[in-house]
Order: C-alpha cells, then sequence, then structure tokens
C-alpha cells in the first residue's frame, strides 16, 4: 500500500460523528412486531381509513405474500426477519394535529435540533415542511399560504380522508403493489408520508419538503409519497432524512409516485443522511426504495436529483416513464458510500413517448470497506420516434479497499434513437493532494475539495438552500481525523 | 551580511530505495536570487519536491533550517504557511475545483494558522483582482477549475499568480520556464519579478541561460548526481549555455 492510500484511508475511514444520531425521549406507542392480515388491518383501523384503503392494502398484502425475497443486486444483505420488526410506531398525540398547541413540544425540540423548526413564526421561509416522525406525519407548514393557491400539501393520511378522489385515481397508478417485494409491503402497510397536488397553471410558490425521521427502535419506516402537477404546473420538492445511531438494522421501505401533466414539471431533490452504521458495519438503515414518475402529459418534465450519504445499504432506482411526447426525464446522483455501506443505485428511463428525451449523470464516490455501484436501464419502446439519451457514468475511489461497479442496461427497439453512455473511473491521486498541501490546505479539506469538485455537476442541480447544507455534508461524510 | 533564510545541511533523500540527493549544502539569505542548473536526473526537481515536503520521498540524512525552524519536521501544509511556495513543473488539474474556492482554501488555511479570521467573500475577491493583474491573467481563466484544460503557459502563469496571492518568503520556481513561448516567459518573469523584494528570496531551477536574462540570480549552483558541484554568479550560466557541462564533468574528475 502506498502512502498515498494509508493517507486517504485515515482521512475518510473514521467513524465520524453523526450528529443526527440522537434519540428523542417520547411516548410512543409501538404495536408488537409481526406482519399478518391482522395487522394490517389494525394499521389501517389506527388512521380510521376508508374500506377501499383497507382493500388495497389487503390485496397487497396477500400478492405480498406470494413473493421470494429479492437478491439480484450487487449487495450482501442479511437476512431480513419481516417477523421481528414493528410496523407502526406513532408518537402519541391527539388526532391529527392543527395547531402548534397541540404538538408535542419534545417533537418541536427534536425536529428544531434537525435544522428544521416547525413553528409558523419560525418555519423556513420560501419552504414548507411536511414533518414525519415513525410513522405519522407531525406537521406541515405553511399550509394556509399554499391553499390560497390551491395547492394541497398535507399528509398522504389526511388526504386519503380529505381527498379521497384524487388518491383512488392516483395511489398506485405508477408504482403498482405488484411492481416488486418491497412495493408490495410498502402498499400493505404504509403509515404515512407526504400528499402533494398543484392544480393546472400554478407555480408553487415555495419548496415543499418533506423531512423523515426515524426515531423509535425496532421499527421500520414505511412512507408513501404522491405527487400530482397538472397542466402547466411547477413543483420543486425536497425530501431529507436522518435516524438515531443504533446497534440494530432498521428498514425503510418507501414509495414515491409522481404524476406529471401536459406541460407541466416536477423536480424532485433527495439529501439522504439516514444512519449509515458504524465503521465495522454494526447498525445503519436499509433504504430500499421505489421511486418513480411519469411524464404523462406532453412536453412534461421531471428531474430527480439525489445526495446519497447515509443508510447502510441503498437501493433504489428514481425512474421516469417518458410516455408523454417531447417530455424529458433527468437524473441527477451523487452517491457515497464509506467504511461497510453498500449501494446499489442508478435510474430507469423508459422511453415511450416520440421524442422523448433524458439525461444521467451519476457520480459514485466509494471509500473505506464500501461497495458502490451504478446500475441504468434505457429503454425505448417500438414506437418511440427521435429519442434521446445521454447518460455520464463517473466514479471515484478513495483509498484501495473499496469498490465501484457499472451495470448499465440500454434496450432501444427502435432505430431512430440516439443513446450515449460515457463512463469514467478515477482516483484522488497523490499529485493533487500534494498540491493542494503544497498550498497550506490540509489533506481533510482538501479531500472535500476535489469530491465536491468532482460532484459539482450534480450539486449544481440542488436547490440553492439545500445546496451548501449538500456540499457540507459531502466534506463532512468523508472527514475524519488525519493520523 | 543579510539575514539567513534558508540553510540546508549535508541532505540526502531518496525514492523507492534510489538515493537521488546525496549531500546536498546551500545557503540563501533574504533577497537573494539562486539558480540551480545540472544535467537531466541530476536531482534538481528532487530537490525542489524535498523541500516542499512531498511524501514520495525520504530524507536519509542532513537538515534544513528555514528562519529559525526545522523545516523537515513540518508538514507540506504547514511549510507552505511559513512562506515556502513551489511553483510546479507540472501543476496537476483538480476538475470542478474552482480556482476561486482553491485559492480561498489556501487564504483561509494560512490565516487559521497565524489565528487570523477567515477573509470575507468580498475581501477575497478584491485581493483576487488585484493579484491577477500580477501575471495579466484574465478573469475568465479564475473562474474556471484549477489547471483544467490550461495551455501550458497558462498553468506556469497561473502558478505564479497563486505566488503572489501566497506572498511566500521563499519561492521554488521548477522548471517554470519549460514549455513556455517567449511572450508567456516574459509575463511569467515579469510577474516574478514583480513580487521581488528585499525580503524574499527565489530558487530558480532550469535547463536555459534564456530564463535568467528575465530573471537575475545572484548566485548560479550546478547540481550533478545530487551534488552541488560547482557555483558560481551569474557568468556561470552564460558558460553554460556555451560550453554544456562536460567540461564541468571533467573538472571533477569524470569526464567521458
Amino acid at each position: 500500500m502506498s502512502k498515498e492510500e494509508v493517507k486517504i484511508d485515515d482521512v475518510v475511514g473514521h467513524d465520524d460523528e453523526y450528529k443526527y444520531g440522537f434519540v428523542t425521549d417520547i411516548d410512543t406507542e409501538i404495536i408488537p412486531p409481526g406482519l399478518s392480515e391482522e395487522v394490517v388491518r389494525l394499521i389501517s383501523k389506527k388512521k380510521g381509513e376508508p374500506e377501499w384503503m383497507l382493500d388495497f392494502r389487503l390485496k397487497a398484502y396477500r400478492y405480498w405474500l406470494t413473493l421470494p425475497v429479492p437478491r439480484w443486486a450487487h449487495l450482501d444483505i442479511p437476512e431480513i426477519d419481516f417477523q421481528a420488526i414493528s410496523y407502526y410506531a406513532a408518537p402519541t398525540k391527539k388526532e391529527g394535529p392543527k395547531s402548534l398547541d397541540e404538538v408535542d413540544p419534545e417533537l418541536l425540540k427534536t425536529f428544531d435540533r434537525l435544522g428544521i423548526p416547525l413553528e409558523e413564526q419560525k418555519a423556513l421561509s420560501g419552504m414548507a415542511v411536511d414533518a414525519v416522525m415513525d410513522s405519522v406525519s407531525v406537521k406541515t407548514t405553511h399550509r394556509t399560504l399554499l391553499a390560497e393557491k390551491g395547492i394541497i400539501f398535507c399528509s398522504i393520511s389526511e388526504a386519503i380522508k380529505e381527498y379521497p378522489d384524487l388518491v383512488k385515481k392516483y395511489l398506485g397508478s405508477v408504482v403498482s403493489y405488484r411492481d416488486n417485494f418491497y412495493a408490495a409491503l410498502n402498499s400493505a402497510v404504509f403509515s404515512d408520508g407526504s400528499f402533494v397536488y398543484i392544480p393546472k397553471g400554478v407555480r408553487c410558490p415555495m419548496e415543499l419538503s418533506t423531512y423523515f425521521r426515524i426515531n423509535a427502535s425496532g421499527t421500520g419506516q414505511f412512507e408513501r409519497t404522491l405527487i400530482v402537477a397538472d397542466d402547466d404546473a411547477y413543483v420543486s420538492y425536497l425530501e431529507g432524512c436522518t435516524a438515531p445511531s443504533r446497534d440494530e438494522n432498521q428498514l425503510h421501505a418507501a414509495i414515491v409516485e409522481i404524476v406529471v401533466e401536459n406541460r407541466a414539471e416536477v423536480k424532485y431533490s433527495t439529501v439522504q443522511n439516514w444512519y449509515a452504521g458504524d465503521k465495522e458495519g454494526r447498525g445503519g438503515v436499509y433504504n430500499f426504495v421505489t421511486k418513480r414518475g411519469l411524464c404523462r402529459g406532453d412536453f412534461s418534465k421531471l428531474s430527480w436529483t439525489q445526495v446519497e450519504t447515509g443508510s447502510a445499504i441503498t437501493w433504489k432506482y428514481p425512474s421516469c416513464v417518458l410516455a408523454g411526447e417531447g417530455s424529458v426525464g433527468e437524473f441527477y446522483s451523487v452517491a457515497v458510500t464509506k467504511n461497510r455501506q453498500q449501494a446499489d443505485t442508478g435510474t430507469k428511463m423508459i422511453h415511450t413517448g416520440k421524442n422523448s428525451r433524458s439525461t444521467i449523470v451519476s457520480k459514485g464516490i466509494s471509500a473505506g470497506h464500501s461497495q458502490n455501484s451504478y446500475r441504468g436501464l434505457v429503454k425505448v419502446a417500438p414506437n418511440a420516434e427521435g429519442v434521446r439519451n445521454y447518460t455520464q457514468c463517473d466514479s471515484l475511489l478513495l483509498g484501495s479497499n473499496c469498490g465501484a461497479h457499472t451495470f448499465p442496461y440500454i434496450d432501444v427497439m427502435n432505430d431512430s434513437a440516439v443513446v450515449e453512455h460515457e463512463a469514467t473511473t478515477s482516483k484522488i491521486s497523490e499529485e493533487q493532494l500534494f498540491y493542494c498541501n503544497q498550498r497550506g490546505i490540509p489533506t481533510e479539506e482538501a479531500v472535500g475539495l476535489i469530491v465536491n469538485g468532482y460532484a459539482k455537476e450534480v450539486m449544481n442541480k440542488l436547490p440553492m438552500e439545500f445546496a451548501v447544507e449538500a456540499q457540507r455534508l459531502l466534506s463532512l461524510t468523508l472527514e475524519g481525523s488525519v493520523g | 551580511m543579510s539575514e539567513q533564510l534558508l540553510k540546508v545541511n549535508n541532505l540526502h533523500a531518496s525514492i523507492d530505495g534510489k538515493e537521488i540527493l546525496k549531500g546536498i549544502n546551500l545557503t540563501i539569505n533574504r533577497g537573494e536570487v539562486h539558480a540551480i542548473m545540472g544535467p537531466n536526473g541530476s536531482g534538481k526537481s528532487t530537490l525542489s519536491s524535498v523541500l516542499a515536503g512531498d511524501p514520495r520521498f525520504t530524507v536519509t540524512e542532513g537538515s534544513v533550517d528555514f528562519h529559525g525552524m526545522d523545516l523537515l519536521s513540518l508538514n507540506p501544509e504547514d511549510r507552505s504557511h511559513e512562506g515556502l511556495f513551489l511553483s510546479f513543473q507540472y501543476p496537476v488539474e483538480i476538475p470542478g475545483v474552482s480556482m476561486v474556492n482553491f485559492m480561498r482554501a489556501a487564504v483561509n488555511a494560512k490565516r487559521k494558522y497565524f489565528n487570523q479570521p477567515a477573509l470575507t467573500a468580498g475581501e477575497f475577491l478584491k485581493m483576487m483582482r488585484v493579484k491577477r493583474e500580477v501575471v495579466e491573467l484574465d478573469n475568465k481563466l479564475a473562474s474556471r477549475s484549477v489547471n483544467e484544460g490550461f495551455s501550458g503557459g497558462e498553468k506556469k502563469r497561473n502558478e505564479i499568480f497563486q505566488m503572489a496571492v501566497l506572498e511566500p518568503c521563499l519561492s521554488i520556481l521548477d522548471e517554470t520556464d519549460s514549455g513556455l513561448d517567449i511572450d508567456a516567459l516574459r509575463v511569467v518573469a515579469g510577474g516574478v519579478n514583480k513580487l521581488k523584494t528585499p525580503e524574499n528570496s527565489a530558487i530558480v531551477i532550469t535547463h536555459y541561460q534564456r530564463l535568467l536574462d528575465y530573471i537575475k540570480p545572484d548566485f548560479v549552483h550546478v547540481l550533478y548526481k545530487g551534488r552541488i558541484v560547482k557555483t558560481g554568479g551569474p557568468e556561470l550560466a552564460l558558460e553554460l549555455e556555451e560550453r554544456g557541462y562536460d567540461w564541468i564533468k571533467q573538472e571533477i574528475g569524470e569526464g567521458e
């Protein structure tokens, strides 16, 4: 091993402090572990759901029972005992807090500590937040302001009760419960999440954001997000997530569905910072998520941007079904793995619409003993004329014990398509570090600088408010004490 | 007698077990310019790398005093903070990192070392503007990524620009003239001269007299097989230009 490698391992190999690793001491109602039809009925009942919703869950549950656990990913996933997980955990509270007085001060403090103030006076301006703790939505800010424009932004539980027609129309329309193992599981037991509806011709005046927090131990988090942008609408949406540091693994299996109508545009950004486990790979969140958007309308546009730094295992492919003529799909991703983290992530661009276009920029960064895979599918249907795709897939290796892998699938059934794929693999060189050192920049900071430079193309796609935070996170993730 | 800035004493250094520097002795006082010349493979670049603390090289013997500090005990970034600057022969590219961000990190790291507050964005950009003029570096170059896609001449100009920003007391210019056309050479040498004060010193490593027409040395040293075998005034460089190195090899008893 050369000196440089030792140095980089020193920088990135440390079990850095995860500042979101605290636990909130709050009364939580947790149902006993285990999954059965009874449990599905119990969840539905606790949430006071209508009959059609219970049917939806039961159909999903029965289908899930028939499925084998998927094993095709380039991941080493320990056996998950689905009967050992509790499927519902709720901070004890009165039903659906409408005013702040009803929200437990401990919860407000928790979100304050996470940098997400929920009091309307203090709430981040220019951004509305739906705060979800364990299985339930705690509070959604700026609702009145949004309502004036006809925008619906609330927890999905509320939406099921208050906007049943909209939910019925769209729920499961993009990600069916038959889609995959974890989608079926989520459809059966999902507890909360956010619902967004932007009416025709409305440009959402602020960023919408959901902040997911796992707090209770021994539980899984199964949230469900549904975003609908009607004709000519626009919304930028951001998701953030953290969890306490624990020795156990926690399962997070979410579904995000997005429907984009004619000429509408949705930007969906994720800064994922679930607890990643310690240096030896103990604990951490299993982040198995199905995210998909349907660009149903002509000239509609969906853009996914993700910065993935957390989770013991990340397994997800935010995808676009480009059905509308001239519709546009984009995927910008930075995925960082260190210590014993594993990631198998990428995207699917399914082109069924004429002249639809897609861009994929994936930046993987692997350090320590981690494994980082890009897996992507570009599919062009037989009748989709004039399709364009450009894929750029870069891997950066830090140290010599990590792995970077690329699995690009290209499936083109129409001769007029132009599909490009570019890929690079690089390391931070000894020369680059010494150059920085010579200018007075310490190695730790130099690594942060170089990594942020490498990821800049993707970071630039994040909303301004979060770009700075994400940059800091990226540097921090790879920082440790240099020996 | 002026104040001593650098004293290299019997410096030996090796890479991969192979000894390159075999006992360098060199004293540089404040305000002096020293040229180091010598045939390929004599150890010129190794000397500059070792002084700057390049971890690829191992110092096996000797000591270096840098204005009263034990240079060899300092890590590369602290050598930089203490005023040592190396203009690289082959400046490395750092994609995606803008020169502005890079230099701000460098300047603020130095300020932190001296317990000074970081510069505000405004103060920093103003300083960048002033320093850019030293080497006639245009604004666009400064907003591009570090050395990425720069021509050979732009890279060298960019090195001198960084030197202007960091204000070192000892600059080591490692073959700064290689790959430069005559116009670029004039600009780069002009920049070095503008930065010259009676307090700071330079080591100019070069193969050619050409650069020394622009940057006047006080001393010229010939490095050969890891040792300084001859020292003279500026006239020594002219003589080397005219006669090559063979006569020196003969002088030390190993001509062919």
